[in-house]
């Protein structure tokens, strides 16, 4: 299981890449390991707004469907067109061809509220207990 | 499966536990007024054999003859092969319940997949899902798909001539969801939705446009031009077929570009039985299958390469998803779509269209005939089925006088259209040859 140290995470298992102004948003290893085989995207559009903790868009695996929910507030500036054709890159590549959004925040602040790689490793050690 | 109900003991151990002496006392909180005091009353109990004879002398008293009965309005009267039954009584799906367990009901869902690709194939649509309850209610849930694949468009704009028990149900379903803008369509001379109006209703806040095909009076509406006014202001095209046996002569409505496609199937295998169970058929653009409320019986391999079917696209189902599932329905009119599959298998795409040709035969027919007696006349002009508005004498009397001679002479309009009291909506189809459509014609003379 991955935690790389470059990135924030949330406790609803998405990980965040805080460049300048802007947030690249995936969902982490641990997600995708427990999601299974994931069948289908749901993306916003490229200018939709965003608010923390709100849902963005869906995830659907052969066990579940879930909501991808925004670590941070901003507007959608980019989103991963290939996902939509290729979902298993979720699977295969979480943290690189796996992207899924890319925002440009309104409310840096509240990358405070977000947790280190070593603090949501330590997270998902206890959820597993 | 045998039924257990609770022993005496059962239900001592029960009371106990809560703490009550006795069942009443678990009513306490009913006010006295409102409890039957003295039980039910019921007549004492009688034999099998007078029963049946109590009943069969109240059957006597209905005009049931399909021959005598020129009522459609919704419900049709055809000819069901004797094949329909005797598959639908198979035990092995008759008593079936919901197949969640592909490995023991491969039966089961193979039917429902052949159902589903008949329905797409009936509606000229790329998927159908497994049913729904009715006509009606596919047509309201057709209704909340549009509004949940239009997101921040809140109208939907019904057709007038859509069929007014449909309407009721999408008011019901847009009743509990707030902020949804229905209005009404209204339609022309020609007994087809007025296009001019229905253009000064479909904006930008519009998800849908939502018509009958054929509409109540039977007419069959000018699909390509409302589909092209629908999505020309970004709207959706949701059609809602009451007699699908229309679709045996006329277009499939996904030739005209109609993004949800629904229908009653009633007239495909099911008797009218005083209105009912019908089965809704509900089909969409491959697009939208994610949208798409019900369940979805696909064809996939088992581990060894075989082909095999199982439910799919579950996850979006309430069971698993709760309140963010896509719609309430988990569930299917299996037996009734069952009967669908067998009818239209029994009587293949060269038979529907038979079938279909002979009902819009005999219709006209009709038509032409009452059109003679100078009394009746067709109320609209636009093109017809098998059903078809006359207007002319006050319709609620004349057909209480068709009723004294034995015939129903199909449905006065003036109960669900104040504008329409002098019509009747009669329906003609297979089942009326020459002779009853002259009974008809004598009966309203």
């Amino acid at each position: 299981m991955e935690f790389p140290e470059d990135l924030k995470y949330t406790k609803e298992h998405e990980w965040v890449l805080i460049e300048g102004g802007t947030a690249t948003v995936g969902i982490t290893d641990y997600a995708q390991d427990q999601l299974g085989d994931i069948v289908f995207v749901e993306l916003p559009a490229v200018g939709d707004k965003v608010s923390k903790e709100d849902a963005f868009g869906v995830v659907e695996s052969v066990k579940a469907v879930s909501d991808i929910y925004a670590p941070l507030s901003g507007k959608v500036i980019e989103v991963n067109d290939d996902l939509p054709d290729d979902p298993e890159m979720l699977n295969e590549d979480p943290y690189g061809d796996g992207w899924i959004i890319r925002i440009e925040l309104t409310d840096p602040e509240e990358i405070e509220d977000l947790m280190t790689s070593a603090e949501y490793e330590q997270y998902v050690a206890e959820e597993k207990e | 499966m045998r039924f257990i109900p609770h022993t005496a003991d059962d239900i001592r151990a029960m009371l106990d536990t809560v703490g009550v002496a006795s069942v009443d006392d678990l009513l306490a909180d009913v006010p006295a007024d409102l409890r039957a005091r003295a039980g039910i009353d019921l007549a004492p109990g009688r034999s099998e054999a007078a029963v049946c004879a109590a009943v069969n002398a109240l059957a006597a008293h209905n005009l049931a003859a399909p021959e005598r009965c020129f009522l459609g309005a919704g419900a049709y009267p055809h000819f069901v092969p004797a094949v329909v039954d005797q598959v639908l009584q198979r035990a092995e799906f008759y008593s079936a319940y919901t197949p969640y367990q592909p490995e023991v009901s491969q039966g089961t869902l193979q039917a429902v997949f052949e159902f589903q690709s008949l329905v797409a194939m009936l509606l000229g649509m790329e998927v159908a899902n497994a049913s729904m309850y009715d006509g009606a209610s596919a047509t309201a849930e057709a209704v909340l798909m549009a509004l949940r694949l239009a997101a921040g468009r809140p109208r939907v704009v019904l057709a007038r001539a859509l069929h007014p028990q449909y309407r009721d149900v999408v008011t019901t379903y847009a009743a509990g969801a707030l902020g949804i803008d229905l209005v009404e369509a209204p339609f022309g001379a020609d007994g087809r939705t007025d296009l001019e109006r229905l253009a000064g209703l479909v904006d930008e806040r519009t998800a849908a446009v939502v018509v009958g095909y054929p509409n109540v009076f039977g007419v069959v509406e000018e699909l390509a031009a409302v589909a092209d006014l629908a999505h020309g202001r970004g709207a959706l095209l949701v059609t809602a077929t009451a007699e699908p046996l229309a679709l045996g002569v006329l277009k499939p409505p996904g030739a005209f570009g109609a993004d949800i496609a629904v229908a009653e199937g009633q007239s495909l295998g099911i008797p009218v039985s005083y209105g009912g169970p019908g089965v809704g058929l509900f089909a969409t653009r491959n697009a939208f299958v994610r949208a798409m409320p019900g369940r979805l019986v696909g064809e996939a391999q088992d581990g060894a390469g075989r082909r095999g079917y199982v439910l799919t696209l579950a996850t979006r189902e309430q069971h698993i998803r709760r309140e963010k599932a896509t719609s309430n329905i988990c569930t299917n009119h299996g037996l009734m779509a069952l009967a669908v599959t067998v009818f239209l298998c029994a009587v293949g795409q060269r038979g529907l269209h038979d079938l279909a040709s002979a009902n819009l035969a005999n219709a006209h027919r009709a038509a032409a005939r009452l059109d003679a007696t100078g009394r009746w006349r067709r109320r609209f002009a636009g093109p017809f089925f098998n059903e078809f508005v006359v207007h002319g004498a006050p319709a609620e009397a004349a057909w209480e006088a068709a009723q004294q001679r034995g015939v129903i002479a199909g449905w006065p309009l003036g109960r669900w259209y104040p504008e329409l009291s002098d019509s009747l909506l009669v329906c003609v189809t297979e089942v009326h040859d020459e002779a009853a459509v002259g009974r008809l014609v004598e009966a309203l003379g």
